[in-house]
Parts: structure tokens; sequence; C-alpha cells
């Protein structure tokens, strides 16, 4: 596996975790979540383990980013830090 | 508060990095994890089950203990959902919509309903005009996401999938419907009895599967023994990964929806995104 | 000191990996806002995930499915050939486990907000203590 691909898509996901937890909007934190999500996806499939990617696409990507705006629906959008 | 918990994050991480000194290197094949038992699981597998995805074949039959479990652990949150938020009070108020000329009803009276059909439509309280593409491109759609989620369920042991990907697929094609249409259109479709029977039935099957082995002379989940059951000339230990898979699609499938409908309409079952 | 480099660099991905982790136990013990904390709960798991599959990596090997040319009869598969099934089986239940935590933790925040009317820990506090 070639390390370069290793490395920028592993300090993209620090990136995404990062900003997932400091942005003031939830809906924001919700798509960066499920960037995050999708980048491990990625990473996983690089190192061969394909039916981890595979759970984690369907699931990450998918189910979760929608139970995680249906709950922001109906509680509030914005935090205070 | 946060300068506290950067240095205990701080202390834990530098404690990680010292023990992650004196772990294996990248891509080594003689690391501890490695040898044991995974080398008999890629060397054995294909002989002894017919199964040529090695990952299914060790989650559904070498390992399949855990995996019944783990389909226990997703009722149980389902379940949990469920009592959590059920709320079975009657709705006081509806509001309907006269498609001709645009005019909407508040019904503010409990008792009395107005039957919906070609005149009369039900209205969420915020409701905003259901766009035609939208509606017209996820109806094409949901019936192909089915049949690729049934495609997946099947190919559990060929290609990578298998039961819980396949019931996560189906279960997102549901919620399509509910988020395309509205909430009501897949309450009236699929009720909640029937999704709670669908999860109960699908941990029954898995279990019920490895109970059978034990009076044809096996221990629990030993598939090898299944043979007198099914026709001859069959590996019988796929075959029986294969049911077992189904099992789990169909309960996580339910389970996916059961949670979406209870979190997005907060136990009520009657608006929602 | 060049001892020091080298080990750091022989070793970049653990790195990586425990910093990632921190960063999800970081947002579990310091924010203020519930579903803040759920998403640092998410990020700390799948960290751990990646962690684990990363173990079970082997240099020039393909993925766990079976080639065509090694069933025919008499063929013998050699297990430095396929990345290690274990790892990845493993943390499938890891993951199912952890989706139907979001959930139920998603389920639980909305009761809160029901109940109280706000997510913010330190307003919960006051509120819990009146």
């Amino acid at each position: 596996m070639h390390w370069p691909i290793d490395l920028i898509v592993l300090t993209f996901v620090i990136f995404c975790a990062i900003a997932a937890i400091s942005v003031k909007d939830l809906l924001s934190t919700a798509i960066l979540f499920s960037a995050y999500s999708f980048l491990m996806c990625l990473l996983w499939t690089v190192m061969g383990a394909v039916d981890v990617a595979f759970t984690e696409a369907s699931v990450g990507a998918g189910v979760s980013t929608v139970f995680f705006v249906a709950a922001i629906f109906r509680t509030s959008r914005r935090t205070k830090d | 508060m946060k300068l506290l918990a950067f240095i205990v994050v701080s202390l834990t991480g530098a404690l990680l990095l010292y023990g992650t000194a004196e772990f294996p290197d990248w891509g080594d094949p003689n690391s501890p994890a490695s040898l044991h038992v995974s080398n008999y699981y890629i060397e054995k597998t294909y002989e002894e089950t017919h199964a040529p995805n090695f990952v299914t074949a060790v989650v559904t039959d070498y390992r399949g203990f855990d995996t019944m479990f783990e389909t226990a652990v997703i009722f149980c949150a389902g379940l949990g959902c469920f009592l959590l938020l059920r709320d079975f009070r009657e709705k006081k108020e509806y509001f309907y919509r006269h498609i001709p000329t645009g005019v909407i009803l508040h019904v503010k009276d409990g008792k009395k309903k107005i039957t919906t059909g070609k005149e009369f439509e039900y209205m969420d309280k915020d409701w905003v005009p259901q766009d035609l593409i939208n509606r017209t491109a996820c109806r094409i759609l949901i019936p192909f996401i089915q049949i690729y989620a049934m495609y997946v369920v099947a190919h559990g042991d060929y290609s990578p999938g298998g039961g819980f990907q396949g019931g996560v697929i189906f279960g997102s094609s549901l919620i399509l419907l509910a988020i395309s249409y509205d909430l009501q259109t897949l309450v009236e479709r699929i009720r909640e009895k029937l999704l709670g029977i669908l999860a109960a039935t699908g941990v029954l099957i898995y279990a019920g599967i490895a109970a059978i082995c034990m009076p044809m002379g096996g221990n629990f989940l030993d598939y090898g023994k299944l043979a007198p059951l099914l026709p001859a000339g069959s590996h019988v230990r796929a075959l029986g990964m294969l049911g077992v898979e189904i099992g789990v699609g169909i309960a996580v499938m339910a389970i996916m929806v059961i949670i979406y409908i209870n979190i997005v309409s907060v136990g009520r079952h009657d608006e929602g995104l | 000191m060049s001892d020091l480099l080298s080990l750091i660099i022989a070793k970049y991905n653990y790195w990586l990996y425990v910093i990632l982790m921190m960063i999800g136990l970081y947002a579990m013990i310091a924010k203020n806002n519930l579903i803040k904390k759920i998403v640092g709960m998410n990020i700390f798991q799948t960290a751990i995930i990646l962690f684990y599959v990363s173990i079970g990596y082997k240099t020039n090997a393909t993925i766990p499915i079976i080639k065509s040319a090694d069933t025919g009869h008499g063929m013998v598969v050699r297990a430095a050939d396929y990345i290690n099934p274990l790892t990845s089986c493993l943390m499938l239940t890891a993951i199912v486990v952890s989706v139907a935590t979001f959930g139920f933790a998603m389920a639980l925040t909305v009761r809160i907000y029901r109940r109280y009317q706000t997510l913010e820990e330190d307003e919960l506090r006051m509120r819990l203590s009146e």
C-alpha cells in the first residue's frame, strides 16, 4: 500500500474530526461527521479490510447521519460552544 | 475545566504512545496477531465451509456465537428506543388541505376525522410543498435499492457484504420513502406491529438454526450436522451461513426503521422530516 | 536523538491513531453540549477500530477473499498471501455495537430535550438542582 495515500487521507481525517467538534452549528457537525466516516471507509479499503469498509459506508455515511439530522430536527440546532 | 481536560488528555496520549513503542511494524506478516489461529482460518476455510469470503465465514460460522449476541444487542437498542420514546396519547388537532382550492382546514376536535382521498389531503404542522421531481426520482429508485440489498445479503459468502450490510441498506430504502414523501406514507404501509414481529423473527431465525443443530447430534451452532435436512450434494455449512445471514438482515432492517420513526416523530408517529 | 527520530518515522501511523483517539476523548470530557459528547464518543470508537484493523495488514498481501486459482483440488493456500481476516471480523461486531449505541444515545437526547428544553450541560445541572 502506498504510504502517501495513507498519510494524506489520515491528515484529512484529523482535520474533519477537529472541525466536527469545534463548529457551533449542529447541522455542520452532522455533515462533517458524515465526511469523517466516509474518509475512514476509504482508509479501510486501502488497507484491504473490505468488509469493514462496506459496513462503515452503509452505517456511518448512511443511517448514522440520518439519525443525527432527525435528532437535531427535534431539538435545537445551535450550541453555546 | 478545559485546561484540566487538555492536561489529562495529553498525559493519556503520552502513555499510549510510550506503549506503542514495542508494537509490531507496519505490515509485518509475523506479528503476533497474524500467527496461531488466523493462519488456520485462512488455510482451512475453503475446504471446510466452501465459502470464498474468509471474513463472512469466520463471523457467521467459526465465531457465530458472537454474531448471535450482536444481533441481540441491535434488537435491545431498538427495543430501548421504543420504550423510551413511544407516546400513545391521541393527537388533539389535525390539519387537512383541500386539493382543488388549496384551502387549509384546522380541525380542533380529535374525534372528528375527514376521510382523505382525492379531495382532502392530510398535512403536517410544518408542511412544505413536496417537490414533484424529488418524489418521482425516489419512487423509481426505491425498488432498485431493495433489490441491491437482497443481492448483498445473498452474496455474503462470495464478495464483501453479508447480512448486516444488506439489512442496513434495505432499512435505508424505507427511510428514503419516509423522507421523500412523508412519515404517514411509511407508517400506513408498514405498521409498527409488523416491524416488531420482523425484528423478533430475525433473531429467532438465527437462534433457531443454531438450536436445530442440537437434536441432529451436534453442538449448538454446528452447521455440519444439518445435512439430513438439506438436498443431497449441497455444501451444508455454506447454506447454514446463508440462513443465519438472512435472519440478521431481517432483524437489522426492522430495527433501523423503528429507531428512525421513533426519533423523528418523538414517539408520536404522526409527522417527521 | 537520531534514534528517537528514526523511531518516530518508523511508527508514525500509531502516532496519528493516538492523536485521533485523544481528540475523541477530549470532546467527551470538555465539551458542553450533549450531542458533541456523543460525536466525540463515536470518533473514539472509530479510531480504535482503525487501530485494530491496521494491525492485520500484511505487505504484498491481497484482500481476504480466496483467489480462483487456489480453489482447485490439491491447491495449497498460503497464509502470507492474504491479510488477516480475524481483526476485520472482530471489528465488524464493534461497528454494529457503535451504531446501536449511537441510535440509543440520540433517543435519550431527544427525551432530555423534551423534559428540560436545553441540551447544555451546565444549564441542565442548574435545572436538575432546582
